[in-house]
């Protein structure tokens, strides 16, 4: 497989002169406007781009290749049809300002995806237009923030944050204004509900929780920490990162929550893309309607118009020029209507069975459960201490071998405080002779770590490079081609 | 079930394994009450076959019309090729690529694009791309307020006529962090941001300078000298240009002795189909020495335990799964999809390929503005060069005749009455090359005939 750059295979005068207007055309535009050189651009021809890019794309390991087990990240099938639907010609071409009279198409769909999602979530009202989960987030502490600045309550300035957090909500509630504050995890993977009693107070505006939790366990005291934030006048912040595991079975704003997050690339199957764009529609209780991001859809008879400034004057504003990712929404809109009502049970019903499968099916391998005596999620925690303090092998050492099995690992050192951990969610997508399967590739690693751990210390083998020196890419950055530059 | 591959004998086994006698018992952790009692608000699930009968009639009732808005999105010709290799699963179904050995693909694929949209900018680092370009902004913003310590005051003067939504999504992702945003007019005549009008401000404490090149009026900005004042107020010069306009136009990193310091903007016209607004992506460069207080992923070269050349996330210390609470930002993915389109789309045009595209899009708004001026009631407002999109003004209000000839199935541009009361009766225009001499006249003649008509009624 060629190693190559695009640029490497670049030759002056070399072009894919179809994709481009034929004609050169003269300009009328003053010279001192004008750039003196071209840009660095490769000069490729039309096979050159789709077979290098082809290649590439070959060296990713992806949901459509690989058993994907990424805990927290929910690497569920992308179906098909929802990208070709999204995909329709009328659909690509409509332009974000164009007029409301020929956008009737896209915003039933955007009007029937925020009902669908405030029936699965118990919210009021929704908002489709962060453009991804820190987004939502984001949108979500700003309108808490709204919230108690309309009641002249100026004085609350902590965001409380579990320990177990994903690293974006303190990094949200800083980008708010807030300080945080963390409450510690209890040892059973609930939240310390005295920890929770002795930190909240007049400072507090509000609680970040993601539950089921990062720990991979439905936090049995939600409703009693609901009562004790609400009661010092503080709100609830649901992070919807792992929705997929309650999924038509609980609604957060039966839990208590004023605002949520979904993202909708994880629970409503959007693609991950290599990276975005993902989705992160925001929805809100009674307290919080008023604040909402715009715009929002809304619906006067059977005509279909965006609500705006007018309608919630208080709104915390736009986080987009347009509406956020709409292609992205089209997705999940054709993912949740193939679903159905049913549907959404079973997500977080076959989720869950995966999940414990796959948990239980490991314990009897002899590895170590984090929270044993609970039932896990849609994913649990594997504890590879044992495995480091007696073979010398890491959590990362597995990671690396499981890509040489074929699997792509599952999330590693996260959450922050359980040791030597792997983050494991397998979906409800994949069969049990998948989840046997890893189990498989999991032993044998730990069998080789026995007989020859360096080998296991030196994974991977098969893949297009072995593991890599991150010490010199940060200490001799190198973040573009440049020509001469040697290879 | 749909996407469910467990047969009945499956889950028999599988709790049988997990020793439950039933999948309720997986839930019996969570309280009864808690439960959802009904879920009537979903619809019943449909076949594929079904649900794309019902897309392909909503994508039809939006579909046909000739589109001459611009105004931040633009039309542009996509090569086939972009999307056919961009939705090819192993790009669409992966995942921010954490475990590299098994990213490459990815990996690489951000380098080259990091490379790009360098050299079309004229600096020294790009990250991996972040939302749009409005949001672009706002994180250019917070990290011209984290790389200027010479300043302590936070004002950020904006020179002219800035995109009007990308100055609200400043203010709302900003707000929260005392930054002052001081708004520069612009000029009547020129539409331009006049030089004069800094003058007030020589001297002052300012951590940074917004100008947008070509401004949202289409209009052509004195670049060079805006951006060595500001070097002379040791405020941060915040450029955001359209990426096709590059092709042609001065890069950021030229303007003025010493060029911009933070490039930013929205990266949809290199490839990205309109698609009502979304999934885009922004883009921000920058120099060598700032990137310590960048937003977002970036990529860099390095080599495996073997000493061949391959690929990984760099300097992640700056980021929110590490720094938490002290991250540059809270933003955790990129806009990866969009990116590898971008990425393709620069490969086949090649410098030649965008300029000629930047050129096209240029001479036919042009054309346009030309024709259109040509009706009595119809006159160009401004008087400067412009890039690809420009200012025209009607002798009435502008709504009533974009919805005439939206009924006839074009969208004739943007009103501008709203955002820019000032201008009057005034309509921004944009072609692109997608355009072609017929669907000018067809313009043209519709809004001849409307404003006759309308004359001869009123």
């Amino acid at each position: 497989m060629s190693d190559k750059l695009i640029f490497e295979h670049s030759r002056s005068g070399r072009r894919a002169s179809a994709q481009a207007p034929l004609a050169a055309t003269a300009n009328d535009l003053p010279e001192k406007f004008l750039r003196r050189s071209p840009p660095l651009l490769p000069e490729v021809s039309e096979l050159q781009t789709v077979r290098h890019y082809t290649r590439l794309s070959q060296k990713n390991f992806s949901i459509d290749t690989h058993f994907y087990p990424l805990g927290s990240c929910t690497m569920k099938y992308n179906p098909r049809a929802c990208n070709q639907l999204a995909m329709l010609p009328g659909f690509l071409a409509r332009h974000p300002l164009g007029p409301e009279s020929h956008g009737q198409g896209f915003m039933s769909c955007m009007y029937e995806l925020q009902e669908m999602l405030k029936a699965v979530t118990g919210m009021k009202e929704v908002s489709l237009t962060p453009m991804a989960g820190a987004q939502g987030e984001f949108a979500g502490v700003a309108m808490i923030r709204a919230y108690h600045r309309s009641r002249n309550d100026n004085d609350r300035n902590e965001i409380l944050v579990p320990d177990a957090a994903h690293g974006t909500n303190p990094a949200t509630a800083t980008m708010c204004g807030y300080s945080t504050r963390e409450i510690p995890t209890g040892k059973n993977g609930d939240v310390d509900i005295e920890a929770l009693k002795a930190a909240v107070g007049p400072q507090t505006a509000g609680i970040m929780l993601t539950n089921p939790s990062t720990v991979g366990v439905f936090d049995r005291s939600i409703q009693e920490m609901s009562r004790i934030v609400h009661s010092a006048g503080g709100l609830l912040y649901y992070d919807g990162a792992n929705l997929n595991a309650i999924l038509g079975k609980v609604a957060p704003g039966d839990m208590g929550f004023d605002v949520i997050h979904m993202n909708l690339h994880k629970t409503f199957s959007t693609p991950h893309g290599g990276g975005g764009p993902g989705s992160g529609a925001v929805g809100v209780g009674d307290r919080l309607k008023e604040f909402l991001p715009l715009p929002v859809v809304g619906k006067d008879g059977d005509r279909y118009r965006w609500l705006t400034e007018a309608d919630f004057p208080q709104s915390i504003g736009r986080l987009s020029a347009f509406m956020g990712n709409a292609g992205v929404l089209l997705r999940a809109y054709v993912y949740m209507r193939l679903l159905g009502r049913k549907g959404m049970e079973r997500v977080s019903e076959n989720a869950a069975l995966g999940a414990n499968y796959l948990m239980k099916k490991l314990q009897d391998a002899g590895f170590e459960l984090a929270y044993p005596e609970r039932r896990a999620s849609h994913e649990f925690i594997v504890t590879l201490k044992k495995e480091k303090s007696e073979l010398g092998v890491t959590a990362m050492d597995f990671a690396k071998c499981l890509l040489d099995h074929g699997y792509h690992a599952p999330t590693t050192y996260f959450p922050l405080l359980v040791p030597e951990c792997l983050l494991i969610e397998p979906t409800e997508c994949e069969a049990k002779e998948d989840l046997d399967g890893f189990v498989a590739a999991m032993i044998a690693i730990r069998e080789q770590a026995k007989t020859d751990p360096e080998k296991v210390k030196g994974a991977p083998y098969t893949m297009p490079v072995r593991r890599l020196d991150d010490v010199r890419a940060a200490r001799q950055l190198d973040l573009r081609w440049q020509p001469g530059a040697e290879n | 079930m749909p996407f469910i591959p467990h047969t009945d004998d499956d889950t028999g086994k599988m709790l049988a394994e997990i020793g439950a006698e039933s999948v309720a018992d997986l839930f019996d952790e969570i309280p009864d009450e808690l439960r959802i009692k009904s879920l009537d608000r979903v619809p019943e699930a449909v076949s594929e076959m079904e649900i794309a009968r019902l897309m392909q009639d909503r994508a039809r009732m939006d579909s046909g019309a000739l589109n001459f808005i611009g105004a931040g999105a633009y039309e542009h010709h996509v090569p086939a090729a972009v999307w056919e290799i961009a939705t090819r699963g192993e790009f669409y179904t992966a995942y921010t690529p954490y475990q590299a050995e098994a990213s490459q693909g990815t990996l690489q694929l951000i380098y080259e694009y990091q490379t790009m949209m360098s050299g079309l900018t004229g600096m020294e680092v790009s990250n991996a791309s972040l939302y749009d370009g409005a949001s672009a902004l706002a994180e250019a913003c917070l990290m011209a307020v984290r790389a200027n310590r010479a300043s302590k005051s936070r004002r950020i003067l904006v020179a002219g006529a800035l995109h009007p939504m990308y100055r609200q999504v400043a203010d709302v992702i900003c707000a929260a962090q005392e930054i002052e945003f001081i708004d520069l007019p612009f000029c009547s005549e020129g539409g331009h941001c006049v030089l004069q009008s800094l003058d007030k401000y020589s001297g002052e404490d300012l951590t940074a300078v917004i100008v947008q090149q070509p401004n949202f009026l289409g209009v052509l900005e004195e670049v060079d000298a805006i951006c060595d004042w500001a070097r002379a107020q040791k405020a941060l010069t915040i450029a955001v240009v359209n990426p096709t306009s590059l092709a042609l136009l001065t890069p950021p990193g030229e303007w003025g002795d010493q060029g911009a310091d933070i490039v930013c903007g929205e990266g949809q016209p290199l490839g990205i189909p309109l698609s009502s607004g979304g999934p885009y992506f922004g883009f921000m460069t920058t120099r060598l020495a700032l990137v310590r207080q960048m937003p977002g992923r970036l990529v860099g070269r390095t080599v495996d335990l073997d000493g061949k050349r391959g690929f990984t996330l760099t300097l992640q210390a700056r980021e929110q799964h590490i720094r938490r609470s002290k991250a540059t930002s809270n933003i955790c993915t990129n806009q990866g999809l969009m990116v590898t389109a971008a990425t393709i789309y620069m490969s086949l045009l090649g410098a030649e390929g965008l300029a000629r595209v930047a050129g096209a899009a240029h001479r036919r708004t042009g054309e346009l503005c030309a024709a259109l001026c040509e009706l009595p009631g119809v006159e160009r407002v401004f008087n400067r060069p412009f890039f690809h999109e420009v200012v025209i003004r009607l002798d009435r209000p502008v709504a009533p005749v974009l919805a005439m000839l939206a009924d006839h199935e074009v969208f004739g541009g943007l009103d501008l009455t709203p955002s820019h009361p000032q201008l009057g009766n005034a309509l921004l225009l944009c072609a692109t090359e997608t355009k072609n001499a017929a669907d000018i006249v067809r313009y043209r003649d519709l809004l001849a005939e409307i404003l006759n008509r309308e004359s001869a009624a009123g």
